[in-house]
C-alpha cells in the first residue's frame, strides 16, 4: 500500500479518532459563524433623525393667540426638551413627571398627550402644542370648558360616560402619589365621580353631552372662578 | 421640580384645566407675576469674556451663585453686567450646566482648579453627569492621595509629648526617625537573611562521612546549626513581642499580616521544641519545618517593592481570577481531547485524562518537558492547537496585571476600595437629597402656612405646628421662594383642592404623625370615610409598632359645624393604655389625656377648646347644622372633634 493508503487507514482505524474528527469539523463551524459573522452595530445606531420644523412665526401668531416673544419662549422650551421638533409620548411623560414627583403621572400625561394630539399621529408637534395652550391660557370660558370637555371625552363620541370618568379621576388621584393626608380608598374616586354625574348629568341618562356639562359649570360659582384661574398663568 | 423643564411650567398649569371641573372646591389664588418682564438677556463678564444668556436659564437652579440673589452682588451698574473675576474657561462648563442640566468635567482642566470653581459658585460636584464622573472621582483621589502623602512626609518631625510606647511604634514604622531604629532595622534584617540563608544550607551535603554517604550539613553540624535557629529565633521573638507590645491597637495589629507572618516563622520552632519528645509526629514535626521559609516574606517589611508586589496581586485578583479559570477550561478540554486521540495509540503515556492535564500544562506553558509527547497524528494536531492557543490564553490578562503594577508602584497607593463604596453612597444620597427637595419643599411651604387660599369664606387657620427639629428648614423658608417655586407649589396645592387630599411627608406618612390641620370640608362623605379609616389605621398602627420617642397625640378632627371654629383642649400626661375605644375619642376637657397619648416625656400640644361640647357616645345625627352627609358610615362619635395634631 502506498504511504497515503496506510496512513488514511490508519486514522480511520480507531472508533474514538473518527469520531474526533468528525467532532473536529463540527466544533469549527460555531467558531467560524462567531467569528466572521459581523455583528451588525450599525442597524442600532441609525437613530431615526426626524426633524420637524413647525410653520412660521407670524403664521402660528395668527393662528393662536400667543404674542410673538411668548411664542419665542415657549418654541424655546419646546425646542430644549425635544430637539427634533416632535414631543413623543415617552417624552412628553416624562417631562410631566417631574412637575409631580410623589405621585404617578403618566397615565394622567396619557390623556394630556391624546387631547393636545388633534391629528391623533402619536407626535406633538409644535403647532398643535401652541394650538392647545392657546385655547386654555387664552381662550375664553366657553373655549375652556369645550377644551376640558373633550379632554374627559376619552373615545371623542361627544358623550361622558361613566367610565371615561372614572378612568380620569383615578388618574388624577394617582397623581397625588402615596403619601397623602387622608389616604386614599379604592372608593374615593367612585365617590368623587357620582358626585359629579350628580351635579352634571341632568337628565339621568348616564352620560353627560357637552350642553349639559357646560349649563353646569357654568351654574357652578367655582368652578367658574377656577377658569379664570387660566388668565393669569402665562 | 428638574431645572430642565421649568420652561414647561406654563403648560403644566394649564393642563390643570383637567381638575378644575371635577374639583368640589374652590382653588387657591395664583401667585402673581409681579414682575412681567418678559425673559431678558444678561451678560455675563467673567474675567473680560462676555457670556449672555437668558435670565431664566440662570434661574433654573435657584440654590447657586447665579441662581439666586447672589449674582446681585456683582453686578456692574456702570456697564450694566454681572462681572466675575474668575477664570473664563472653567466657566463655560458651569455656564453649560445651567443650559443644558448636565455638569461636564473637562478633562484637561487641574482638579483643585475646578473644585474651587464649582466651591465659588454653589455648585456640588455630586452632579456631574455620568459621563465624567469616573475621571473626575479618579483625578480627585489621585490629588487627595498625593497631599495625603506630602502631608505624611511633614509629619516625620518629632512632635512633643510622645509616649515612650508610640516612639517604639514609630521607630518601628519608620526606621528613618531615629539611629536606634535604624540599627534596629538592619538588625533584624540580618538575621531573617541569616535565617533563610541557613536554612538553605542545612540541606547541602557537605563532606563525606567514611560510610561513603553523603549527609546534609544540617545533620553533621547539629548543634550549631541549633544554635544559630535558636539565635534567629530568640531575636524574632523578642522583635514580635516588642511590636506587640508598641501597638496602639493591639488586636488590629494582631490580625495584619505581617504579624501572622512572624508568627508563623517563629511558631515551628517551638512546636519543635515541645514536640521533640513524641516520636509519632516527628513526621509532621519535619513538615512544620517547611513552614520556616516564610521568614522570607519578613523582608516585605524592608522592602517597598515586595509590598507593592503582594498589594498589586491583591488588587488584580480578579484578572488573576479570569487568567486561573480560562486555564483550568482550556486545560480540561485539551487534556480530554488528547486523551482520546492518544488512546489508540500503544504504549501511550496518556493513561487517563488527570494525566494528559500534566502534558496540557506543560505545554501551553510552552515548557515543553518532552516526559509525554503524542504519537498519533490527531494528537499532534490537536497538541500542536494546544500548545498555540496556551500562549495566547496566558498573554491576555498578563499586560492588565503589569500596567497595574507599575501604577501602583509609581502612585504608591494605599488600596481603599472600601472608601470608594462609601462615597458612592454619599454621592448617591446627596443627589436623592437634592432631588426630593422639590416635593418637600411644598411641604415645607404648606406647613408654614405660605400658601393662603382664597375660599375663606369662612374662617379657619393653620396651626404652625412644626415637627422636633425643624428649626433650619423654618430658616429656609424664610428665604423668598422664586415664583417658579410659588408657581408649583399652586399648582400642587390646586391638585390637593381637586381631590380632598393633602400632601404629607414621607416620615410622617409612616410614622402616623400627621399635620394639623383644621379644615373645612363642605359635607363630602369622602373625607368622613376616610378619616374614619385614618383612626382605624393610625390606631392600630401604633399598636403594632413601638413608637419612637416623640410622641403624639393623634386625635381627629372633623368638623361638621361650619360655622363654628373648634378647638380641642389636650394635656398628655403619662402613659395611657393603647386601645382606646372608640368612646374615649370623644373628648372632654378633663379626659383628654386618655386619649391615644404616647408620652415619652413632654408634650406641648395645641390648646384647642371645643365650644360645644358633643354628646357621648351617640350614634345619632349631629345637633349642628348642617349635617354631614347621612349617607356616611356612622361615625362613632359623630359629634366630636377630633384634631390631629403633630407633637413638639
Amino acid at each position: 500500500m502506498s504511504r497515503p493508503q496506510e496512513c488514511l487507514k490508519q486514522l480511520m482505524s480507531g472508533d474514538e479518532t473518527s469520531g474526533l474528527y468528525v467532532l473536529m469539523l463540527l466544533s469549527f463551524f460555531p467558531l467560524y459563524y462567531w467569528c466572521f459573522t459581523e455583528e451588525s452595530t450599525e442597524d442600532d445606531f441609525e437613530i431615526s433623525f426626524v426633524c420637524h420644523r413647525p410653520d412660521d412665526l407670524d403664521i402660528l401668531q395668527e393662528e393662536t393667540e400667543f404674542s410673538k416673544k411668548e411664542l419665542q419662549f415657549l418654541y424655546r422650551a419646546f425646542k430644549n426638551e425635544c430637539p427634533s421638533g416632535v414631543v413623543t409620548e415617552d417624552v412628553f411623560k416624562l417631562i410631566y413627571s417631574q412637575f409631580f414627583p410623589q405621585g404617578d403621572s403618566s397615565i394622567y400625561a396619557h390623556y394630556l398627550f391624546e387631547a393636545f394630539d388633534t391629528n391623533r399621529n402619536g407626535c406633538l408637534s409644535f403647532k398643535e402644542f401652541v394650538a392647545g395652550l392657546s385655547l386654555i391660557l387664552r381662550g375664553s370660558i366657553y373655549d375652556r370648558l369645550n377644551w376640558a370637555f373633550h379632554f374627559y371625552d376619552l373615545d371623542k363620541d361627544g358623550f361622558i360616560t361613566r367610565e371615561e370618568m372614572m378612568k380620569i379621576m383615578k388618574s388624577i388621584y394617582v397623581l397625588m402619589g402615596k403619601y397623602v393626608y387622608p389616604s386614599i380608598h379604592n372608593d374615593t374616586p367612585k365617590e368623587h365621580v357620582e358626585n359629579f354625574f350628580q351635579k352634571m348629568d341632568r337628565n339621568r341618562d348616564g352620560v353627560i353631552t357637552i350642553e349639559e356639562f357646560m349649563e353646569s359649570c357654568q351654574k357652578d360659582a367655582n368652578i367658574m372662578r377656577s377658569m379664570r384661574l387660566f388668565d393669569s398663568v402665562f | 421640580m428638574a431645572a430642565g423643564v421649568a420652561a414647561w411650567l406654563p403648560f403644566a398649569r394649564a393642563a390643570a384645566i383637567g381638575w378644575m371641573p371635577v374639583a368640589n372646591l374652590p382653588m387657591p389664588v395664583a401667585p402673581t407675576n409681579k414682575n412681567k418682564h418678559q425673559d431678558e438677556l444678561i451678560i455675563l463678564n467673567v474675567s473680560g469674556r462676555r457670556f449672555q444668556t437668558w435670565r431664566n436659564t440662570l434661574d433654573r437652579y435657584p440654590d447657586t451663585l447665579l441662581g439666586s440673589s447672589e449674582k446681585e452682588f456683582f453686578f456692574n451698574e456702570e456697564t450694566r453686567e454681572y462681572f466675575f473675576d474668575r477664570d473664563p474657561d472653567v466657566f463655560r462648563s458651569i455656564l453649560n450646566f445651567y443650559r443644558t442640566g448636565k455638569l461636564h468635567y473637562p478633562r484637561y482642566e487641574c482638579i483643585s482648579a475646578y473644585d474651587e470653581e464649582l466651591a465659588f459658585f454653589g455648585i456640588i460636584p455630586e452632579i456631574i453627569s455620568d459621563c465624567c464622573y469616573e475621571e473626575y472621582k479618579d483625578r480627585k483621589r489621585e490629588n487627595t492621595e498625593r497631599l495625603m502623602d506630602d502631608l505624611e512626609d511633614n509629619k516625620d518631625s518629632k512632635l512633643p509629648n510622645m509616649t515612650f510606647r508610640e516612639t517604639m511604634w514609630r521607630a518601628f514604622e519608620n526606621p528613618h526617625t531615629s539611629t536606634m531604629a535604624l540599627v534596629f532595622y538592619y538588625v533584624t534584617g540580618f538575621f531573617i537573611a541569616i535565617s533563610v540563608i541557613t536554612n538553605v544550607v542545612e540541606t547541602v551535603p557537605c563532606g563525606s562521612t567514611p560510610n561513603q554517604r553523603d549527609i546534609p550539613c544540617g545533620e553533621r553540624y547539629t548543634e550549631a546549626f541549633f544554635c544559630m535557629d535558636t539565635a534567629c529565633v530568640m531575636i524574632f521573638t523578642v522583635e514580635y513581642l516588642m511590636r506587640l507590645f508598641a501597638a496602639p491597637s493591639r488586636y488590629r495589629f494582631m490580625r495584619s499580616v505581617m504579624s501572622i507572618i512572624d508568627v508563623v516563622a517563629i511558631l515551628p520552632y517551638y512546636i519543635g521544641l515541645v514536640m521533640t519528645n513524641n516520636e509519632d509526629v516527628s513526621g509532621a514535626f519535619v513538615t512544620l519545618r517547611v513552614f520556616r521559609v516564610f521568614r522570607i516574606f519578613k523582608f516585605s517589611r524592608h522592602s517597598q517593592g515586595l509590598r507593592i508586589l503582594g498589594y498589586t496581586l491583591k488588587s488584580c485578583a480578579s484578572e488573576l481570577g479570569f487568567l486561573l479559570f480560562s486555564l483550568t477550561m482550556a486545560i480540561i478540554i485539551f487534556a480530554t481531547v488528547m486523551f482520546y486521540a492518544e488512546k489508540g495509540s500503544s504504549s501511550s503515556k496518556f493513561t487517563s485524562i488527570p494525566a494528559s492535564f500534566w502534558y496540557t500544562i506543560v505545554t501551553m506553558t510552552t515548557l515543553g518537558y518532552g516526559d509525554m509527547v503524542p504519537k498519533t497524528i490527531a494528537g499532534k494536531i490537536f497538541g500542536s492547537i494546544c500548545s498555540l492557543s496556551g500562549v495566547l490564553v496566558i498573554a491576555l490578562p498578563v499586560p492588565v496585571i503589569v500596567s497595574n503594577f507599575s501604577r501602583i508602584y509609581h502612585q504608591n497607593q494605599r488600596a481603599d476600595k472600601r472608601r470608594a463604596q462609601k462615597v458612592q453612597k454619599a454621592r448617591l444620597a446627596r443627589m436623592r437629597i437634592s432631588k426630593s427637595g422639590s416635593s418637600t419643599a411644598f411641604l415645607h411651604s404648606k406647613r408654614n402656612g405660605l400658601n393662603q387660599s382664597l375660599e375663606l369664606t369662612l374662617p379657619y387657620y393653620k396651626m404652625k405646628l412644626s415637627p422636633q427639629g425643624s428649626l433650619e428648614e423654618d430658616q429656609q423658608m424664610k428665604k423668598t421662594t422664586s415664583l417658579l417655586e410659588s408657581q408649583h407649589h399652586h399648582l400642587l396645592h390646586c391638585l390637593e383642592k381637586t381631590t380632598n387630599h393633602e400632601f404629607v411627608d414621607e416620615r410622617l406618612y409612616e410614622q402616623g404623625y400627621l399635620q394639623t390641620a383644621l379644615q373645612n370640608f363642605p359635607s363630602r362623605s369622602p373625607s368622613l370615610s376616610s378619616e374614619e379609616g385614618i383612626t382605624g389605621t393610625c390606631c392600630s398602627r401604633r399598636t403594632k409598632k413601638n413608637m419612637q420617642p416623640l410622641s403624639a397625640t393623634h386625635t381627629h378632627s372633623h368638623t361638621h359645624n361650619l360655622q363654628e371654629l373648634s378647638a380641642l383642649h389636650i394635656q398628655c400626661g403619662e402613659q395611657q393604655p393603647l386601645n382606646t375605644s372608640r368612646s374615649s375619642l370623644n373628648l372632654m376637657s378633663d379626659e383628654s389625656g386618655s386619649l391615644n397619648c404616647k408620652s415619652s416625656g413632654l408634650v406641648t400640644t395645641a390648646i384647642i377648646s371645643i365650644p360645644t361640647p358633643p354628646s357621648n357616645n351617640s350614634r345619632a345625627s349631629p345637633d349642628a347644622p348642617p349635617p354631614p352627609n347621612p349617607d356616611a358610615p356612622p361615625l362613632p362619635n359623630p359629634g366630636t372633634d377630633v384634631v390631629k395634631i403633630s407633637a413638639l
